[in-house]
């Protein structure tokens, strides 16, 4: 009996999963084929989407990638049929899989997410049975600290001593939040936990409320993530159905339901404070703290807030009990951390490694190195919260202490690695855009400070910057950072502080020598035609707005760079890519 | 659909309302179904809800401009949505708009005259490694080159002047 399991999370629907699902369905379809066919969530190798693995009992799994409606009859025909594995669509998995341990990921490509018996026949439930049945609140919440988990939403704060806060104080009502407000641009771990495993997080939840004596939890996820919210809403009603939440979970007495809320679309909710105004149907504004949301949170009852993948890790914790997961990591940072990798990277999708592996390690033992083969210049960490690490730190572990040392954080798992095409400063002026749009306002440092780091970053990339300028920016980035109310505005200038601190050479060839190292910055570079492509179509010489392109049909033009204003147009419509930048 | 303010409300959103008990923070989700049925929240859903709600309309305003989800204009045919995450900045996502603000002639949250697109900028759509990226409706579409999206947006307008 042969399975044959698509990927179909949100990359793998966006390169075309459901069409490869389909086609395979059709193909079933047409007679008896000894073979069944099904979905599952994100594999992690967003790369290769559409990934399509055929399993068989007895041997080894394999996997093709990038597969296509067309290349799925051709696997069929030879394999699923035939027995034959179709090797010119092979796509070899086992590389960069023996570098990861998956903890969090541990059902993600594996099981069916929208059913339940998949996730049982896992081990599923079992550490909310082992809880409920035979350990105490307090052993739960000591188990937890004693593996040394800690917040994997960013700031990395250790679960088991929020959770000691939250049990301590005594209410009617608590709550429990899972934050699932992703968005950081460039991350999406959670995203891909909640399309693939949805239960890993309520089973989490469930025996968070249970060690604090919480009676009903709320998901507060991202609009913006429809696939994540089907999932969800099916889990839920599951899980509800078959008595793993609800008013008596496992007999014993224990009440816990849980609520989805849908975020409207503002970053700065993913601060406590400010989601808890969200939830309450306020403007998602942070507030003064302490009190804590531990102490008084949700409608003023004390209310833990964990993020998506902590709070998938603590099932894992509860079954195999705290010493195994200590045994992964470093001296502060315990277990793994997933990353969701991007950028000019050859292997791009989600990985999970265990704490304490270099970030060398990380890009080129299971991304590949870079997409164009030549090194990495820096990899961004942590958003527009963290910073930028140059290439010469890559040897730094991936632990909290380490990666907040060189100036970036850790962040939620965000991790973008550039090559010598990006420009330092413009990534810098990508980051503080991002977060002065998300500025909620409350602030003022915040509000105006950063709209006028943005307005000299802008300048910089013009060719307008100033000699004062870098002492401004790092000035108001001080500023900024100690008087702001919460995480968003003391972090917003770390992006800019850390090119400043290891790129400082782009930042002066842009305001000195009025050039853009990586040609990235358009106003600081210059346009030209290569002869040698350049088949005289005439499509340039059209779309340019001020004249500045001549040359006769089918022989090579040339741009005028007198009368040439940088605008690009002209390299977006050339078909043979003879415009290039100098 | 969508439909003008005046008219009566479209039956999920009026049933949610109904289905009001009073229950706090419930401001939110009651405007996110009035944008599901209108395509946009119109000034009658405002009222609605506030008379419904017993929150004053200001508060209501003040949480609608707060959050990016929700329009107070309606929505154009097809809905562009072009990721500027990292990962698609770094791989091109500036040209990619240009591309689309030209070939379009609107700018970030505008609807083009013939009221078939609407083209907004998101911050990331969570496909990264297909940047560049962008969604038209629920259809995502990755690795843009200037080329595709031209081939591409010719494709939808055309498909939609033919109905």
């Amino acid at each position: 009996m042969r399975e044959i399991v698509i990927g179909m999370g949100s990359c793998g629907l966006a390169a075309g999963g459901q069409k490869v699902y389909q086609r395979f369905e059709e193909l079933l379809g047409s007679g008896d084929h000894g073979a069944s066919l099904k979905k599952t969530g994100c594999i992690g190798m967003c790369h290769a989407e559409v990934l399509v693995e055929v399993r068989e009992e007895g041997t080894e799994s394999v996997f093709y990638g990038n597969v296509t409606p067309e290349k799925a009859d051709a696997i069929f025909e030879s394999h699923v049929k035939n027995g034959k594995i179709a090797a010119e669509f092979v796509f070899d998995a086992a590389a960069s899989g023996a570098q990861q341990k998956r903890i969090v990921l541990r059902n993600s490509g594996v099981i069916d997410p929208d059913n339940l018996d998949e996730y049982l026949a896992r081990q599923g439930y079992k550490a909310l049975e082992k809880a409920l049945t035979s350990m105490t609140r307090e052993e739960v919440v000591a188990t937890v600290a004693d593996a040394g988990l800690r917040g994997r939403g960013g700031a990395g704060f250790p679960t088991g001593t929020k959770w000691k806060f939250a049990a301590g104080y005594r209410d009617e009502h608590k709550y429990i939040i899972c934050n699932a407000d992703e968005g950081d641009p460039g991350a999406f771990m959670d995203r891909s936990v909640l399309e693939s495993d949805p239960h890993s997080v309520l089973e989490g939840m469930a025996i968070a409320a249970y060690a604090i004596g919480a009676d009903a939890g709320y998901i507060y996820v991202r609009a913006e993530y429809p696939e994540a919210i089907k999932h969800l809403k099916h889990a839920i009603a599951e899980a509800t159905a078959r008595g793993f939440l609800g008013d008596d979970i496992f007999g014993k007495g224990f009440k816990f339901n849980i609520r989805l809320k849908e975020g409207a679309g503002a970053f700065v909710c993913g601060e406590e404070t400010a989601l808890i105004a969200s939830i309450e149907g306020k403007r998602g504004m942070p507030r003064v703290r302490p009190p804590f949301p531990v102490e008084s949170g949700l409608w003023g009852h004390p209310t833990c807030i964990n993020n998506v993948e902590t709070l998938a890790n603590v099932a894992w914790i509860i079954l195999n009990g705290a010493a195994a997961f200590k045994a992964l990591g470093t001296e502060g940072s315990k277990g793994t951390k997933v990353f969701a990798l991007a950028g000019k990277i050859k292997n791009g999708g989600l990985v999970e490694v265990p704490m304490g592996m270099t970030l060398n390690d990380v890009i080129y033992k299971i991304g590949g190195g870079t997409t164009l083969g030549g090194p990495f210049k820096a990899v961004q960490m942590g958003g527009p919260s963290g910073g930028c690490i140059p290439a010469s730190l890559g040897e730094t572990p991936v632990d909290y202490e380490q990666i907040t040392a060189t100036g970036a954080i850790m962040g939620s798992g965000g991790m973008v690695v550039m090559d010598e095409t990006t420009c330092m400063v413009d990534v810098a002026r990508f980051f503080l855009s991002f977060t002065q749009n998300e500025s909620c306002g409350k602030c003022t440092f915040c509000r105006i400070g950063t709209k006028r780091m943005l307005e000299i970053l802008q300048r910089i990339c013009e060719g307008k910057g100033k000699e004062e300028d870098i002492g401004l920016l790092r000035e108001l980035g001080e500023q900024i950072k100690s008087s702001s109310l919460c995480g968003l505005g003391q972090s917003a200038p770390n992006p800019v502080l850390t090119t400043l601190r290891y790129f400082m050479d782009e930042y002066t060839a842009h305001i000195h020598d009025k050039k853009c190292p990586a040609k990235s910055c358009l106003a600081l570079v210059e346009f030209a035609i290569d002869a040698g492509k350049c088949i005289g179509c005439g499509l340039c010489l059209s779309s340019c707005a001020v004249g500045a392109i001549t040359g006769e049909k089918k022989k090579p033009h040339a741009i005028d760079a007198g009368k040439c204003v940088r605008c690009g147009k002209c390299m977006t419509v050339c078909n043979v890519n003879a415009i290039e930048k100098r | 659909m969508i439909q003008e303010s005046g008219q009566p409300a479209p039956a999920a959103f009026e049933k949610m309302l109904w289905q009001y008990r009073g229950e706090p923070g419930m401001i939110i989700p009651l405007l996110q179904a009035a944008q599901e049925s209108y395509g946009y929240v119109p000034p009658a859903a405002i009222e609605r809800i506030a008379s419904v709600t017993g929150t004053p309309e200001a508060e209501i305003c003040g949480v609608i401009t707060f959050y990016k989800q929700f329009r107070l204009k309606p929505l154009g045919k097809h809905v562009i949505r072009l990721c500027k995450g990292t990962a698609c900045h770094v791989v091109g996502a500036e040209t990619v708009g240009q591309v689309i603000e030209d070939e379009l002639k609107v700018v970030p949250d505008e609807t083009t005259e013939d009221g078939i697109f609407t083209y907004m900028v998101v911050a990331c759509l969570g496909c990264c490694s297909l940047a560049p990226a962008m969604m038209i409706d629920e259809q995502t579409y990755g690795r843009l080159t200037p080329q595709t999206i031209r081939k591409l947006l010719r494709q939808y307008r055309r498909d939609a002047q033919k109905m």
